[in-house]
């Protein structure tokens, strides 16, 4: 950080002061912190803002990634590197492992993201865990744009939207009663420009998916999802080749890529500045079903 | 480039949503895919015209109920500052939420209809601005194409606004003439007002000078975290870490930790791997002293002639957040910097009524979204400050143990 003599702080250091506050805050007042860490972006920086909070000493908290069972692996790779750099402990709570447990019930209908609030809430429950960092961010869809930083969960891990405590100054209410966790969004106020400046500025490894590449691809409704074996092509689809890049990481079978030539991190903030659809609705089928299906599968206890 | 956050209170009828809509319309802040969602919902209710408050009203019940209930932060940015919009309803039922916006706000916008001039909720989120101690305010008289431009009518308004507001706390105030619908003196400088010689509400965003806002003489560094990394590396570092509340810390400065009152002096302050020249509000840092003193979290770092008297007698104004009233004689917790413990009420002196601002002296408890001057007694000693002089060290909220929720915010007067 640079000395500034008339006392400003550039947006990102004040973002980054700010995360830094909620990460030592919930370390303070939390007997069992988690952060959720799927490898993608939101979550990569919330892993180097907590490395910053807490240097020179570790992050005093372990991670857990909800495993689809149908990761990107370029995601997991990138993953395992930061896990090994900062010598954190990693948990992986598997959907695969919750169906075959019978925590939760593949009926060959529901999407394997929806399958994840199951086995996410039965993971932290299962750890004790009673605070869980998530990389949402309030402009990433409206139902968050009214979620607090500190948003309290009940006993079965549902968010009550009508219900929030009051959040006011930087003076967050930790109080649970026994069985009930809080879900704590250290990047509420970031925009995904300001994360891709982030990104920039700290030289951060994301994963190479993210910067355009080569794929083989289907479209389908109105998005380009990557050939797998679990996407092939339907009656009337085909697979072609496409310079692509992906705005965000899920579940394959759901996460769509947008054709782009940005190869670099300034090359996709030029990308995005100039962008007209916002990245849930390029690439989320999950977030598709209805206007309010964020708000849905948050009250059930989602991300 | 910085950040400003800025809160706007009010209803559908004075033109906010469509002022709000029109600042991330303008600056790209919106995209295709909510915008034809928007207007898909629009049209799908028999709307004549697409309803821009759907943008932000997120919850499915305020969508369903036609009303902003809830706070909503929206984000854009100009090529100059970031913004934060903290946006709330204007009700007075709502109150506790434009205290929520305004808590964090370096700026209020409050909007007029230029036809209706000042109304009483217009007058109540300036008073609600200035108990909070939002530093800037900007009084837009919006609608002005209806008033063909009328120079006498925003005078009007102007003037009896500024008379008002001499009742009040606003340290710096800017009144603009514009019309949200139009676009005059949005973004650039209408050609139909040319009597207006002012800036337009984006150049005054852009512009307004927010740094020295806060304090920077009073150094107050609340103590949040003790860091120690019990690491072959790092054996002998322990470093306090915390948000900076006020003043600038440098390395060498002497300092007194409270509520112990020993001294030592700044050894280093860290800044993730890097070691810097000075700390100020609001950089979140790691202080390393000079000696190895008994310091944790509730602490608070500050220098040995310029500290806040350890308080157990507070004098606040409070709002207060739920719906069984807050009454003498009521334990509750609280939660002030890093330090939290419990109090018990003493008295509630007034009632404060937000529209006319007289003094209810004879109410004896307040009830939900009310506004009062409460004296309590806390069983730890709070580092306090005046609210007016310090938004950080004189705030706090407080907490119903029984329910976990957050029941009041408070705002400290005086303290003993």
């Amino acid at each position: 950080m640079a000395v500034h003599t008339d006392y400003r702080m550039s947006q990102l250091d004040e973002l980054e002061s700010e995360s830094i506050h909620i990460f030592r805050e919930v370390a303070a007042e939390f007997r069992k912190p988690v952060l959720l860490f799927s490898g993608g972006k939101d979550s990569i920086v919330m892993l180097r803002l907590a490395e910053k909070a807490f240097y020179p000493a570790r992050v005093p908290f372990p991670v857990m990634q909800v495993d689809t069972g149908f990761d990107f692996p370029e995601v997991i790779e990138t993953r395992d590197r930061w896990v090994d750099r900062l010598g954190v402990r990693m948990i992986i709570a598997s959907v695969d492992e919750a169906i075959a447990n019978g925590v939760v019930v593949d009926d060959g209908k529901t999407s394997r993201n929806r399958l994840q609030i199951g086995t996410l809430l039965d993971a932290i429950e299962r750890e004790g865990f009673t605070a869980a960092f998530g990389g949402g961010r309030r402009d990433e869809e409206k139902a968050r744009a009214k979620e607090r930083v500190y948003s309290h969960r009940d006993d079965f891990g549902q968010w009550d939207p009508k219900n929030q405590r009051p959040e006011l100054w930087n003076l967050y209410n930790g109080k649970l009663h026994e069985g009930e966790h809080m879900r704590v969004f250290p990047l509420s106020n970031w925009t995904e420009l300001d994360i891709w400046h982030y990104i920039g500025r700290e030289g951060i490894e994301v994963p190479s998916i993210y910067f355009a590449h080569e794929r083989e691809v289907i479209a389908r409704d109105g998005m380009l999802l990557s050939a797998s074996d679990a996407v092939q092509p339907k009656k009337g689809e085909s697979i072609t080749k496409e310079m692509v890049r992906f705005r965000t990481v899920g579940d394959m079978t759901l996460t769509g890529c947008v054709k782009s030539e940005a190869a670099t991190v300034d090359e996709i903030i030029d990308e995005i500045a100039v962008a007209t659809v916002t990245e849930r609705g390029a690439t989320r089928g999950d977030d598709r079903f209805s206007e309010a299906a964020m708000e849905d599968r948050k009250r059930e206890g989602y991300f | 480039m910085d950040l400003l956050r800025f809160a706007t209170a009010g209803s559908v009828d004075d033109g906010k949503s469509t002022l709000i809509g029109r600042l991330l319309l303008d600056s790209k802040a919106i995209f295709e895919d909510q915008m034809s969602a928007v207007e898909t919902t629009s049209k799908s209710r028999g709307y004549d015209y697409t309803d821009l408050a759907l943008l932000t009203d997120g919850l499915r019940s305020e969508r369903e109920q036609g009303i902003t209930i809830d706070v909503a932060y929206r984000y854009f940015a100009t090529p100059k500052r970031k913004f934060i919009i903290a946006d709330t309803p204007g009700h007075i039922q709502y109150t506790r939420n434009m205290v929520t916006g305004a808590s964090t706000a370096d700026l209020g916008l409050v909007l007029v209809d230029a036809r209706n001039g000042l109304t009483e909720q217009s007058r109540r989120h300036a008073v609600l601005l200035s108990l909070l101690r939002v530093p800037h305010l900007v009084l837009a008289v919006n609608k002005m194409d209806l008033v063909d431009y009328d120079e006498d009518v925003f005078n009007k308004i102007a003037k009896e606004f500024g008379s008002f507001a001499t009742k009040l706390a606003i340290p710096d105030l800017t009144i603009i003439p514009m019309s949200a619908l139009k676009g005059d003196n949005v973004v650039t400088r209408s050609e139909n007002m040319p009597w207006y010689a002012g800036t337009s509400l984006i150049h005054h965003l852009e512009n307004v000078h927010v740094a020295s806002d806060r304090d920077m003489i009073d150094s107050r560094f609340p103590v949040q975290y003790v860091i120690r990394p019990k690491s072959d590396e790092f054996h002998d570092y322990r470093g306090y870490a915390g948000q900076v509340a006020g003043g600038v810390l440098k390395p060498g400065d002497e300092v007194q930790v409270l509520p112990s009152g020993m001294t030592s002096r700044i050894k280093a302050i860290d800044v993730f791997d890097k070691e810097v020249s000075e700390a100020y509000p609001p950089m979140s840092v790691t202080v390393r002293l000079e000696d190895d003193l008994d310091v944790s979290r509730g602490d608070m770092i500050c220098r040995p002639k310029n500290s806040p008297t350890p308080s157990q007698n507070i004098d606040a104004m409070v709002c207060w957040m739920t719906n069984e009233p807050l009454r003498p004689r009521q334990k509750l917790a609280i939660k002030h910097t890093t330090r939290t413990g419990k109090v018990l009420i003493k008295s509630i002196q007034y009632r404060l009524d937000i529209n006319t601002l007289h003094r209810d002296m004879e109410t004896g408890e307040l009830g939900l979204n009310e506004i009062g001057r409460v004296q309590f007694r806390s069983a730890v000693p709070l580092l306090c400050d005046p609210y007016d002089k310090n938004r950080t060290t004189g705030a706090f909220i407080l907490i119903d143990e029984a329910t976990g929720n957050t029941v009041g915010a408070g705002m400290i007067n005086d303290a003993d």
